[in-house]
């Protein structure tokens, strides 16, 4: 009864309001409003971006969870542990590589190299002491998912260390260099989100695009292990002998292609007409998915230890190098294969046949390359 | 292969702001019966009355509707992926959803009507055309 009777009382009153005492207040809030925004404008806009962090950091903190998740049961299913693997999980996922001195440049890639092979064979042992079931293609696949949950990890902490700097510094500048890339964080993010279930399930990937080139040219070829990780086949290709070179699938690998390509440049003591690779390349915001592009150079990714080596490898026997890409944006490169990247992959193959067509004659030796992560590929 | 749901320690929408939020929305609420009741006897204070219920409506509205989009885009999706098995000697097509184990160019069951091994020959998912943003450029 009372609030009724309050109510009508507040009723009454506003029914009485003049239209002076109106203008009044609406006058004296919008001063307030006014010089409120004057000295608290960029606290308030410094308190919007850490709330916008604040909601991309818990989004970021459930896919990573989530990841963790998925390569502790993907581990305990395949590998069938004795133990609980998740104490071993976490500390993979806090693993990291100290990357070389370069004061002195020279001979840098050599020992980058030797890191990287240190690395690799150190995830390996790991897998292996985590799932001991597991077979060969099951360990990489295996490795593979726990990197794509380590980044998740890695991609989460440094934001977390950003938006918790700014909170306590309450400085706009670090708040704002990190709520600005933000939307590519997320978008990164979420590709090696998806990333993680084709690594456990073992599906293709876009990344595999050059290998699925590759795979195709090679099957039904006899192949063998030239270098670590990586097969080649002897293909007749337009009256032409082609060594096509490919990771090792099924499981999922890049290979060493640079080790590969020098080689095979060696055992045909550098008579090798040309050189093509073909790779996924990131594609620009506009471009098609799945567009094949031509042009020269080493199409390769990664550290660049590979790149140097086929680059040094050509170089000395002055072989031309031809590249022919498949495009595809970040998230299309580390989630399942897409039907479009698919489908390119048979222009990418008319693309190549063109190039050793035109730039090549017959009874020449070509190097095919089909670069990249070969998981759910066979050959 | 089902879309995981999000988990509760990291899904929760924080007390404060519900409170915050339904507070609004009551108060717009009564901000808009009362500047009906008195639209005829101070039709300016009814004016400003409406102004200020809708805007209230519209903001809290808007913030609970964008609480719960947040909530619903926190899952990892998993896009479902076909397996296309053939046989070579024939030219049977099979597409099948992806099961582990399976890659491409895998030698797979015999085809039921040659008894030859059929081939794994694609894997890939089909993003759905509604999906793809087109712009004029």
């Amino acid at each position: 009864m009372n609030l009724i009777a309050a109510l009508i009382g507040t009723q009454t009153k506003l029914a009485q309001f003049g239209n002076t005492d109106l203008t009044w207040i609406l006058n004296i809030l919008f001063y307030v409003i006014f010089i409120v925004f004057i000295f608290y404008g960029q606290k308030i806009q410094m308190y919007v971006m850490l709330r916008e962090v604040e909601v991309s950091l818990y989004k970021l903190k459930f896919i990573k969870e989530e990841g963790r998740k998925i390569a502790v049961e993907t581990i305990k299913e395949i590998g069938k542990a004795q133990t609980d693997p998740t104490d071993r999980v976490d500390r993979f996922l806090e693993y990291f590589t100290i990357g070389p001195q370069n004061l002195d440049p020279a001979g840098v890639v050599w020992k980058l190299e030797h890191i990287l092979d240190v690395r690799d064979t150190r995830f390996k042992d790991e897998v292996k002491a985590m799932a001991p079931a597991s077979d060969e293609i099951q360990v990489n696949n295996l490795e593979n998912t726990l990197e794509a949950a380590s980044a998740l990890n890695f991609i989460y902490k440094v934001i977390r260390h950003y938006y918790l700097l700014g909170k306590k510094t309450l400085s706009l500048y670090v708040i704002m260099q990190i709520q600005m890339i933000l939307p590519l964080v997320m978008r990164e993010a979420e590709a090696y989100a998806s990333a993680l279930k084709a690594f456990a399930y073992g599906q293709p990937i876009g990344d595999g695009a050059g290998a699925l080139v590759a795979a195709k040219l090679m099957h039904g070829h006899e192949t063998r292990k030239i270098a670590k990780d990586c097969v080649v086949a002897t293909v007749p290709f337009e009256g032409r002998t082609a060594f096509v070179i490919k990771a090792e699938g099924p499981g999922g690998n890049v290979g060493k292609p640079g080790d590969a390509i020098k080689a095979v440049i060696e055992e045909n003591e550098g008579k090798i007409a040309t050189v093509i690779m073909i790779d996924a390349a990131l594609k620009l915001e506009g471009e098609e998915l799945g567009g094949v592009a031509e042009g020269v150079g080493a199409a390769i990714g990664g550290p660049g230890v590979d790149q140097y080596k086929i680059e040094d490898s050509l170089l000395k026997y002055h072989i031309p190098i031809n590249a022919v890409v498949i495009k595809e944006d970040i998230g299309d490169a580390v989630s399942p294969l897409r039907k479009e990247i698919f489908d390119s992959a048979d222009k990418a193959l008319e693309r190549v046949k063109q190039v050793v067509l035109e730039k090549t004659k017959e009874g020449d030796k070509v190097i095919i390359a089909g670069i990249g992560n070969t998981i759910g590929m066979g050959q | 292969m089902s879309e995981t749901s999000a988990s509760t320690t990291t899904t929760r929408i924080s007390s404060f702001v519900l409170l915050v939020v339904f507070i609004t929305l009551a108060l717009s609420l009564l901000a808009l019966i009362f500047s009906v009741t008195i639209i005829g006897e101070n039709s300016d204070a009814a004016w400003v009355l409406l102004l200020l219920g809708l805007l209230g409506v519209a903001i809290s509205t808007y913030v609970l509707v964008e609480t719960r989009r947040r909530l619903s885009k926190l899952k990892i999706a998993v896009p479902p992926v076909n397996t296309t098995i053939e046989c070579k000697k024939c030219g049977i097509k099979n597409v099948r959803e992806f099961q582990r184990g399976d890659y491409i160019f895998k030698e797979t069951e015999p085809c039921q009507k040659c008894s030859d091994k059929m081939l794994i020959t694609a894997i890939y998912r089909e993003v759905k055309e509604k999906e793809k943003e087109r712009f004029p450029f």
